[in-house]
């Protein structure tokens, strides 16, 4: 014990080598689409962000942003804070997804450095607003139940169906595919790529052939989908949603097992 | 009807039981269960499934736990949990868990403190695969009917009563305050709650199912949880005088990067599948792999808590440079293409290096919280019909909780406390379904302002705190450290302005004082003025309670295994 240091302060001593080299950088400004409520009216408010590294996300800007005292907008009148939804920042639980620049895109998944300026942030337009970038996606859940997405029997695994089955549970129902999807609208029997993914895990493991499952999954996914592909690399757990649709497809609307991808 | 707070592994798992007892329950969280801390655990689950011809079976299991957790667990729960965990990880599978297998059976690959191979995976997203399957399988009963999901639910306050103790005496754990006013005691009636989406209050009654995880906003930015993990309900049933235990107990992972705004974790599944750790020597004599020295057993797969402090202390050996590098270049294609794929391409994106052609530099963050709502073998809390389960719970890990078992217990935990709750329903209860609070007893809905300056905590308050229980409750604590963050955290807590400020203070303070008063070193608790374990004394666990009005700190036997 006798080379314990003095400090026993953690992160005191923050290697260089692990965060990078840390340069200030030059303020960006970043605007953004508010309404105070879903029954107000929106409007666009800009605000100076200075990054603290180079990696810095639109995330780490929100939060910054956020965290002054007082807040002031670009032109120094003062605001509310920003709401928006986050959690793990490490683009796993998909809470954080708006319009960023045009794209729909996480916020921990979108760095400054990478983006157009001013920055544009808007909330995902195919839900409605609850307040500034906060959107309901109540819908997408509904839709799972409404087309009784779980397993009928017992999955019986095996190392050929684990595959797919593990590339559809990284869906995490973020809503960007629906976002650019000309199809998808709330209130449309079309429930999208979101409800397409979670379905292929069900598919991997239910029986070939005719079933209740098969039947919504014709309704609510093949008929409706327009094979437009604008979901192609929109995805940000990048998953393979040609791969797993058209395996899908084979299993519910053609009863057959899709040939090895 | 029963209410479950928090929509992750425990809550869903608690869900579930209640539903396949044909009961009705609430399921509460401020986000859907896609958004939960669960989904980021990466390794697996642990189960002594033995599959791989090691002669593995439970008991060693159990041993490999108690002993990781330094013997501070309830050696019963244990035993229960390590028994129950293979049918777990069984039953998981036939709902479509996609873990990885080896011809017909499950495969299961090293990890850490465990000389058997026993966690099952999905290459690194194994929470993220798990958490899928509970998702869809719960979704089965809520459209049934049985479950009645809430996932735009801001907890806002318990709401407990004083009550004749009568009725209550079976209730486990001791509660201490009954001197204080002897034949009543605080029970809990429900919880109020506001619907993000619409500002409308609503009042949930009848036995509660804690499952909200850890504390992470009491280290903000410096831990490998998510954001909405802020201990805050935690905190507020503390101050209603619910007992936490073992909060000096915190774990700090080896392995963890700062990425922006949080602390990035890389896989103990890296060094299971044979990563290694080292530092370069100052004089150039090259990099030394200082845990394979030190520890040629286990070598890499110590336990968390010896690697960590191994960590530590190998950066600040004058010897040697201040950074210590996971090397995971020797590991084969098929590991990367068939069991880390995930975690090779989150470190490219975040840390910008390929960790197959290059070491990557790590540091020990904080990852997860061993104390917690103190809980009996039943997941009991101290306070009458409340439970707790997952990591916001005090239970199975001891003094330091092994990998791929923080799954396990969630799974099993919200389980073994849905049963218990279960028992606890009578007729009355089954009928309080949700109510709006009415006209009489006040308001009905809350402006987001009006709100803000009830639940807001101020980003200077929480970035002063965290710097201050990070002074205190490093890797290494002394007696000097930690009175100097009780005397700034008594500062900051009297310039306390809102509910959650005070709160957060308050149990900074608990977890201040638990590691004052545990004087010796334990698994993740190592205290430099006192650096041998001492059992004759501190084989027991840390209970913080707060009543009146003060912050205290007592130690309470373990129970011996029946």
């Amino acid at each position: 014990m006798g080379r314990v240091p003095k400090s026993t302060i953690l992160n005191r001593r923050k290697s260089r080598r692990e965060t990078g080299p840390s340069e200030k950088a030059e303020p960006v400004r970043i605007d953004i689409l508010r309404r105070k409520s879903t029954d107000d009216a929106p409007y666009w408010q800009s605000f100076l962000y200075t990054p603290e590294s180079s990696s810095d996300t639109v995330a780490m800007a929100l939060t910054g942003i956020n965290s002054q005292e007082n807040l002031r907008d670009v032109d120094g009148n003062p605001a509310e804070e920003i709401r928006w939804e986050k959690s793990c920042l490490q683009k796993k639980c998909g809470a954080c997804a708006m319009v960023i620049c045009g794209r729909p895109m996480l916020a921990c998944d979108a760095f400054l450095s990478e983006l157009k300026q001013p920055v544009r942030l808007e909330p995902l337009r195919k839900f409605p607003v609850v307040a500034d970038l906060m959107v309901d996606r109540s819908v997408m859940f509904r839709n799972l139940k409404d087309m009784s997405a779980w397993l009928q029997q017992n999955a019986e695994p095996s190392e050929k169906k684990n595959l797919p089955a593990h590339e559809a549970s990284r869906c995490i129902q973020c809503g960007c595919c629906l976002e650019v999807c000309p199809n998808f609208m709330p209130d449309s029997s079309f429930f999208g790529m979101a409800a397409m993914v979670p379905s292929a895990r069900i598919l991997t493991f239910s029986k070939t052939g005719k079933g209740e499952f098969q039947e919504e999954y014709r309704r609510h996914i093949y008929e409706g989908c327009g094979k437009s592909l604008a979901c192609r690399n929109i995805c940000p757990a990048g998953i393979d949603i040609e791969g797993l649709l058209v395996r899908s497809n084979a299993a519910a609307v053609w009863h057959r097992r899709a040939a090895k991808k | 009807m029963i209410t479950i707070a928090g929509a992750g592994l425990a809550g869903l798992s608690a869900a579930l039981t209640c539903a396949e007892h044909g009961a009705e329950c609430v399921l509460l969280s401020v986000q859907p269960s896609e958004r939960a801390q669960s989904v980021l655990a990466e390794g697996g689950m642990n189960a002594a499934l033995n599959t791989m011809g090691e002669d593995d079976a439970p008991c060693f299991h159990y041993e490999d736990t108690m002993k990781g957790g330094v013997f501070l667990a309830d050696p019963n729960a244990v035993k229960g949990l390590t028994d129950a965990a293979p049918d777990i990880i069984r039953r998981l599978w036939s709902l479509g868990v996609p873990f990885q297998m080896k011809g017909d059976d499950l495969l299961l690959r090293p990890f850490g403190g465990q000389k058997k191979r026993r966690t099952a995976y999905a290459f690194s997203s194994t929470g993220k695969a798990v958490m899928n399957a509970l998702i869809d399988e719960v979704r089965k009963y809520e459209a049934a009917g049985l479950i009645h999901r809430y996932s735009s639910m801001e907890i806002l306050e318990p709401l407990t009563e004083e009550q004749d103790a009568s009725g209550t005496e079976a209730w486990s754990i001791p509660y201490t305050a009954e001197n204080h006013n002897p034949g009543k005691r605080r029970i809990l009636k429900g919880l109020l709650a506001r619907d993000t989406r619409s500002g409308e209050l609503v009042r949930f009654t009848g036995p509660l199912i804690l499952c909200t995880g850890g504390m992470n906003a009491l280290f903000s930015g410096m831990t490998t949880g998510s954001a909405s993990n802020t201990g805050d309900l935690t905190a507020a049933f503390f101050e209603q005088g619910v007992q936490l235990g073992n909060l000096e107990m915190l774990q700090y992972h080896p392995t963890t990067a700062a990425i922006c705004g949080k602390r990035l974790l890389v896989s103990e599944a890296a060094r299971g599948e044979g990563g290694r750790l080292f530092i370069k020597k100052k004089d150039g004599s090259g990099d030394w792999y200082f845990m394979e020295e030190k520890y040629p057993e286990l070598k890499n797969l110590m336990p968390r808590d010896v690697v960590s402090r191994e960590m530590f202390l190998a950066v600040h050996d004058p010897a040697c440079e201040d950074q210590v590098y996971l090397d995971m270049r020797g590991l084969k294609k098929e590991t990367w293409e068939g069991k880390l794929k995930d975690l090779r391409e989150e470190v490219i994106h975040y840390l910008k290096l390929d960790p197959a052609e290059d070491p990557v530099p790590v540091s020990p963050g904080i990852h997860f919280f061993m104390g917690g709502i103190l809980v009996d073998e039943h997941h009991r809390s101290s306070m009458p019909f409340l439970w707790a389960a997952g990591e916001c719970a005090c239970q199975y890990h001891g003094a330091n909780r092994l990998g791929g078992n923080s799954m396990l217990a969630a799974v099993y935990g919200g389980h073994i406390a849905c049963e218990d709750a279960l028992k606890y329903l009578d007729d009355e209860a089954s009928d309080a379904r949700e109510k709006q609070i009415s006209e009489q007893d006040g308001k009905n809905s809350f402006s987001p302002n009006e709100l803000h300056a009830w639940t807001r905590v101020r980003p200077v308050f929480e970035k002063k705190l965290t710097e201050i229980l990070a002074e205190g409750l490093g890797i290494y604590r002394d007696e000097n450290t930690l009175m100097h963050a009780l005397e700034r955290l008594e500062k900051l807590g009297s310039a306390a302005e809102t509910h959650p400020e005070r709160r957060r203070a308050m149990v900074g303070r608990a977890m201040l004082l638990s590691a004052l008063e545990r004087k010796e070193s334990r698994g993740a608790h190592s205290r430099t003025d006192f650096p041998e374990r001492n059992d004759d004394i501190y084989c027991r666990t840390t209970v913080s309670e707060y009543k009146e009005g003060r912050v205290e700190v007592c130690f309470r036997d373990i129970p011996a295994l029946r």
